[in-house]
């Protein structure tokens, strides 16, 4: 380590000599699926190209969950091993105290931005994390089959039930004993959360927690919802589907053997992919919406962000590479490779970026209907909260309770959590 | 009466030299000792006081240092009602704990039964003489040799409901009629944990019963020939007595690395309340739900309950660490 830092040290006063700006050693930790790690070594070397310094990637897995775990443990422990962080958008509030402020370094391109994007990674004033992208989840069908049926895109989940249904009987019948209906992200975990909050808010049965702090779970038009999606579990979605996360249930879309699924958009690039088996066969709409009063389309928000740690060693190299990867350059690229959505407003009428994801001209609507998870009302909770909420989720879609069960249950474990304030 | 006198006369300063000569070994003994004692007093005894130390306090992992003592409130607190009704909040009545230690206990208590029968018969095979006995005492190691986490890994892929392996299997054989969610549903969650900690663990109880055979002398067995007994009453009267001892040592290392299993479940059905054990609830608490006082108080239980099983163990089953019977 003694001799890195010397030869480090000597290469510095070197290149000093000659001239040019201090070149660092940098390390930067992501959790990316399918070829996104792939993508972010390519920026990567660019970087290094531009500036001299180097960067590692350390990869995580793929779960937010996990990660966000072990990056509390590193940041609390002060770890100078990691410079920049990929974060969650749900994560700003509960580690913003161990992150550096980029409020000044990134005056001139926070305007670029989308402004509630910028508003979710503040926090008491502190700009916590530079946008890296944005995320809204939606429905992604299959163009060949719906047209084989005479089927128009679903816009209510009754619509989606019954059309996923026929399809996969005539599928099945036809001798395609593999094929389901509609997978979706139904394991325990962080992903859950976000599945569920749509169907309960595409029902009108409001978002688990209020942006005031009143939880509002335990509701009628929450319940059905819920209980509408225990009744997919061994009909139009496999029993397994219980266990999936994004890739799992990626893995069964891509294979041809559902009609339907709900994913993230880094889908759409890796569908059309040459070894897919659904390439040029589907399309992507807004989520359906629900019957109840008050019912509308709803995307959950996602997101992935960069934040430096105020341990690293060379913020000022950090947060340079922070501010890169958040560049519209970096972003167009990355609409282009990774189908990821930019959270620069203007990247969405770019010629370049339409051309490869024409898909993305729709989400500006998606993007309106996107809901947040309630991770800033229940601040430093919301962890908690959400894994209250996956349980009860869980459990209902497992058949242990009835969906009104479970969200009174969930409403009384929520109060108790929040005591006297989140 | 001459010679009592005489005897005891020799012995007694041949005692006192040997007892000094003891006390030069037991002196020497603490000596050699004291590095280890040190070094477990650094990376096991202060932890563990650190731990149960935090679990009095509010701590959090934003602000360690801050915290205050709270006595134990973390483990049983309550409050009183205006209508008089008492409701008590804390770990020893949190649901979400006892649904662990139930999960905890059931699978070590399954686990430890099923490789310990298992690990006998592999180890009385193993025990036997045949061509080829020493590749296959290495190959059976290998489900020990491989990493935790890469064979959970590895299990989960096979276990998947969609392209799993098992289920390809099971279907061609015409066991199963339609595809089983081995890790999602909660019916079969336990069993696939148990499946691939019994196909881990069992080479390891083997070899310690294994061990334990081949110290017990040949010749007893050639005299039960002789006296024509017949080879099942030869096990329980002569193998099982004689190799109880690595047996039951050889449980007592298991049961105590089952009560704390983690990384198995951890990777293969994390988050499923069905197989979540204490160690899986602390880690969460400790670390994902900023709860690192309550988790430090989950983790401090856990300890107690260890505690308290492996001297329950050896007090039921006799086991003395020192060879032979009480």
């Amino acid at each position: 380590m003694t001799l890195k830092k010397l030869l480090v040290g000597m290469m510095a006063s070197v290149t000093l000599v000659a001239g040019a700006a201090q070149a660092a050693e940098l390390a930067i930790v992501s959790g990316d699926t399918g070829t996104g790690l792939a993508f972010l070594r390519s920026q990567l070397d660019k970087f290094e190209a531009e500036t001299g310094h180097t960067v590692t990637v350390v990869p995580m897995p793929s779960s937010t969950s996990d990660q966000f775990g072990q990056y509390r443990l590193w940041l609390a422990a002060g770890n100078t091993d990691i410079d920049v962080y990929q974060t969650d958008v749900i994560w700003a509030p509960q580690l913003a105290d161990q992150f550096l402020d980029l409020t000044e370094a990134a005056a001139d391109i926070v305007d670029q931005h989308f402004p509630s994007i910028i508003e979710s990674q503040t926090v008491d004033g502190k700009l916590v994390a530079l946008p890296a992208f944005t995320d809204a989840p939606a429905l992604f069908y299959r163009t060949d089959l719906l047209e084989k049926y005479g089927k128009s895109v679903p816009t209510t989940w009754a619509e989606l039930e019954e059309t996923a249904k026929e399809i996969m009987d005539g599928e099945r019948a036809e001798g395609n004993q593999d094929m389901w209906g509609f997978v979706f992200q139904g394991n325990a975990y962080e992903g859950l959360t976000c599945n569920a909050l749509e169907w309960v808010m595409s029902n009108g049965g409001g978002q688990i927690v209020e942006a005031d702090g009143t939880i509002s779970i335990n509701n009628e038009n929450a319940a059905a919802a819920v209980d509408r999606a225990a009744g997919w579990i061994g009909t139009i979605s496999p029993e397994g589907n219980l266990a999936y996360q994004e890739e799992e249930s990626r893995g069964v879309w891509q294979l041809g053997n559902s009609v339907f699924m709900r994913n993230w958009p880094y889908a759409y690039a890796l569908g059309n992919g040459d070894d897919s088996g659904v390439k040029d066969k589907f399309d992507v709409a807004p989520l359906p919406a629900g019957d109840g009063e008050g019912a509308r389309s709803a995307a959950t928000l996602g997101g992935w962000n960069v934040a430096v740690s105020k341990y690293s060693t060379d913020p000022e190299a950090a947060i340079e590479l922070a501010k890169f990867l958040a560049s519209p350059e970096v972003q167009k690229e990355r609409a282009i490779n990774q189908s990821n959505l930019p959270t620069i407003e203007a990247l969405y009428d770019d010629a370049d970026v339409l051309e490869a994801s024409p898909f993305m001209a729709n989400w500006k609507e998606i993007f309106q209907n996107a809901v947040p998870r309630p991770s800033a009302p229940t601040k430093t909770d919301y962890n908690e909260v959400s894994s209250l909420f996956w349980s009860a989720v869980h459990n209902t879609l497992s058949g242990n309770g009835t969906a009104a069960e479970n969200l009174e249950l969930l409403e009384a474990d929520l109060t108790d959590l929040k005591g006297s304030g989140w | 009466m001459t010679t009592e006198t005489m005897s005891t006369a020799m012995a007694a300063p041949r005692r006192a030299e040997r007892s000094e000569l003891m006390k030069q070994r037991v002196a020497a003994a603490r000596w050699f000792l004291l590095p280890m004692m040190a070094a477990l007093a650094v990376v096991a005894g202060w932890p563990l006081l650190r731990s149960i130390w935090f679990s009095f306090t509010d701590a959090s992992l934003t602000d360690l240092y801050g915290s205050e003592f709270i006595g134990f409130g973390n483990y049983l607190r309550w409050t009183v009602l205006e209508s008089g009704t008492v409701r008590y909040r804390g770990l020893l009545v949190d649901p979400a704990w006892w649904n662990a230690v139930w999960n905890t206990l059931r699978f070590a208590v399954i686990s430890v039964s099923v490789e310990a029968v298992l690990g006998m018969i592999v180890a009385l095979v193993l025990n036997a003489e045949f061509k080829g006995r020493g590749i296959v005492r290495a190959a059976i190691l290998i489900p020990w040799a491989i990493p935790t986490i890469v064979s959970a890994r590895m299990w989960g892929w096979m276990l998947n409901d969609q392209f799993g392996i098992i289920n390809d299997i099971l279907l061609n054989l015409g066991l199963i009629s339609s595809k089983i969610a081995w890790t999602a549903s909660p019916d079969t969650a336990m069993t696939a944990v148990l499946i691939v900690d019994i196909w881990k663990t069992t080479p390891f109880m083997a070899l310690l019963i294994l061990a334990g055979l081949q110290m017990i002398p040949k010749d007893i067995y050639e005299a039960a020939e002789i006296d024509g007994v017949h080879p099942i009453k030869q096990f329980f009267r002569i193998t099982l007595p004689l190799v109880r001892p690595a047996l039951m040592v050889a449980i007592i290392f298991r049961l105590l690395d089952a009560l704390r299993i983690f990384d198995l479940i951890y990777v293969l059905t994390p988050n499923s309340v069905a197989t979540k054990t204490m160690s899986v609830l602390a880690r969460e608490n400790l670390f994902d739900f900023d709860n690192f006082a309550y988790g430090s108080a989950m983790s401090t239980l856990l300890f107690l309950i260890i505690a308290l099983m492996t001297i329950l163990y050896i007090w039921l089953g006799r086991v003395r660490f020192d060879g032979g019977d009480r």
